[in-house]
């Protein structure tokens, strides 16, 4: 009887569960860009990391780009970028919006790591505002972490710090 | 001789005029570049996909200690240890079956007389069920406390991990069985799990730690089960509370003995660069034979404030109490006070220098002294 109710209460808990996210997209890159450029999207363009632009963002990351060339959407002072970072094992998109040198939005846009999806939360997400790069490419604001899912706080803090150093290299 | 030159030289600019119309203008070579540069990054994410190799992942992590402490009686302990040795293993093997492992030396050395141990800590194949749960089974780190299921050096403070969820919880405890895992609303996740219980005995007092069965064919006539409830609807802060259910925890050998129930919960506070972490655990023996020394009763709690000047230095102070027979009036009751500071190089790296005191009830076996430690994760 008790193993019947146990098997019933964990049925319970699956069929609601599956109507939340954690693991998956939450976003796709085209609603976000539609969303930042108000249905207009710029037509994408291309960054090339080459020379001292690679090692610094290499040093950023604490690692090697995994491409030559970073792509973003550009219009007047705003600039888009969707990055991909590994926080444990595998990797997590992020659409960050970088409007004159500061963060203006960050969103996970796809989660795929088995722990840590607090991080796409607002509460979480909205401590990135008005964020700039420091001389030495650091963020300028302290983070607030979350117990139990530091790599992947750490792997927003990156990105945000990337597409911070990116913005700052590109042409207006 | 004449019109051999002519007829050459007619060749080679009709030749040259062929070349230059085949070769792209700059703009249609730019193109061309960023065609081959698509192809090539979609080449690499269909490898990824695709290529069994990149589906599988290392990690570890790594910690060396130096202890000098002396006791009550002037006994003096100096030891360098390389506590852990770590290697994870994981691999996917679909986009929804995930294989995760633990591999772990213990002092360097093991083996007979030697003093290390060689341990699978996890082994475990995990299932997703649907995006906000998933089911594993396997050998896993048991859902209690701050430290049993993240431990990396560099995660916490202090070179040796603090002696309440050490022998209170104890951690680190991991057991072979199977568990649900899952999130709800938009800031609570819960496991559920059913596992080898503990097995402990009389000559040891009842001692919990000494308990754990370490899947080594484990006697699993009486299974344990746990629960947990977390919150973390805010940045920087947890809070989880953990019961677990123990059918017998002398696996039925020993009549004066029953079940058991641990409660444990905690608190993680992070504000700016301040952190509050806080744990109370408790559990309560069934059964003569623990009463009968106090043991029906094993309980500790600590707390630890500390402070991150910059990214590379924190500051951090930590008292512990615990008692592993606090069931009666006996002098078994042990407080332990430690500062010390922790040095990050790089976030993954870290060097760490404490101070310990403890003050123990009975007056005896109180460690006083210094110790300094080196840590790494991957």
């Amino acid at each position: 009887m008790h193993l019947l109710k146990f098997t019933w209460l964990i049925a319970l808990m699956i069929l609601y569960t599956g109507a939340l996210s954690a693991r998956g997209i939450y976003q796709t890159s085209d609603n976000f860009l539609a969303g930042i450029f108000k249905q207009k999207t710029p037509p994408p363009q291309t960054l090339w990391l080459t020379g001292d632009k690679k090692k610094t963002v290499a040093d950023i990351l604490t690692h090697d780009y995994p491409s030559l060339r970073v792509r973003y959407w550009q219009a007047g002072h705003l600039s888009a970028w969707i990055l991909d970072e590994t926080g444990k094992e595998r990797p997590i998109t992020v659409g960050i919006v970088v409007n004159g040198s500061a963060i203006e939005t960050i969103r996970v846009l796809e989660f795929r790591e088995s722990r840590g999806w607090e991080i796409r939360h607002g509460f979480f997400t909205d401590q990135f505002n008005n964020a700039q790069l420091t001389d030495k490419n650091r963020l300028d604001i302290h983070i607030d972490g979350i117990s139990g899912a530091t790599l992947s706080v750490r792997a927003m803090q990156r990105l945000a710090t990337l597409a911070l150093y990116l913005d700052s290299q590109i042409t207006r | 001789m004449s019109l051999k030159i002519k007829t050459i030289g007619l060749l080679l600019a009709l030749n040259v005029a062929n070349v230059q119309a085949d070769t792209p203008s700059a703009t249609e070579m730019w193109e061309i570049i960023q065609q081959q540069q698509n192809e090539i990054e979609s080449m690499q994410g269909a490898g990824k996909s695709a290529s069994g190799a990149s589906r599988t992942t290392l990690g570890g992590y790594g910690e060396m200690h130096y202890n000098n402490l002396e006791d009550n009686d002037g006994a003096r302990e100096k030891k360098i240890d390389l506590h852990r040795f770590v290697l994870f293993f994981g691999h996917e093997f679909s986009d929804s079956i995930r294989l995760f492992s633990e591999l772990e030396v213990e002092h360097a050395l093991s083996g007979d007389g030697k003093s290390g141990e060689v341990e699978l800590e996890q082994a475990y194949v995990e299932f997703d069920l649907n995006e906000n749960m998933q089911a594993k089974g396997g050998v896993f780190l048991l859902p209690v406390g701050i430290l049993n299921e993240t431990h990396e050096p560099n995660t916490f403070y202090g070179v040796e991990r603090n002696p309440v969820e050490k022998n209170i919880i104890p951690s680190t405890w991991w057991s072979g069985g199977a568990e649900l895992t899952g999130i709800f609303g938009d800031s609570f996740s819960y496991n559920l799990g059913i596992h080898e219980g503990l097995n402990t005995s009389s000559t040891d007092k009842y001692a919990i730690r000494k308990g754990r069965q370490k899947t080594s064919k484990a006697d699993a006539h009486d299974l344990a089960a746990t629960g947990r409830l977390k919150w973390t609807g805010a940045p920087g802060i947890e809070l989880a509370a953990t019961v677990q259910y123990q059918e017998n925890i002398t696996q039925g050998d020993d009549s004066d003995a029953g079940s058991a129930i641990l409660y444990e919960a905690h608190a993680v506070v992070e504000r700016g660069p301040f952190e509050l972490r806080a744990l109370y655990a408790s559990w309560d023996l069934d059964g003569s034979g623990p009463a009968s020394i106090g043991a029906d009763e094993q309980s500790g709690f600590y707390l630890e404030p500390s402070y991150r000047i910059n990214a590379e230095i924190g500051l951090f102070a930590r008292y512990n109490q615990w008692d592993n027979q606090a069931g009666n009036g006996s002098d078994s009751e042990k407080k332990q006070y430690d500062i010390g500071v922790n040095y990050w190089p790089h976030p993954d790296v870290v060097l760490k220098l404490d101070l310990q005191k403890q003050d123990n009830d009975s007056g005896s076996g109180e460690k006083e002294g210094i110790n300094l430690g080196i840590g790494y994760q991957f």
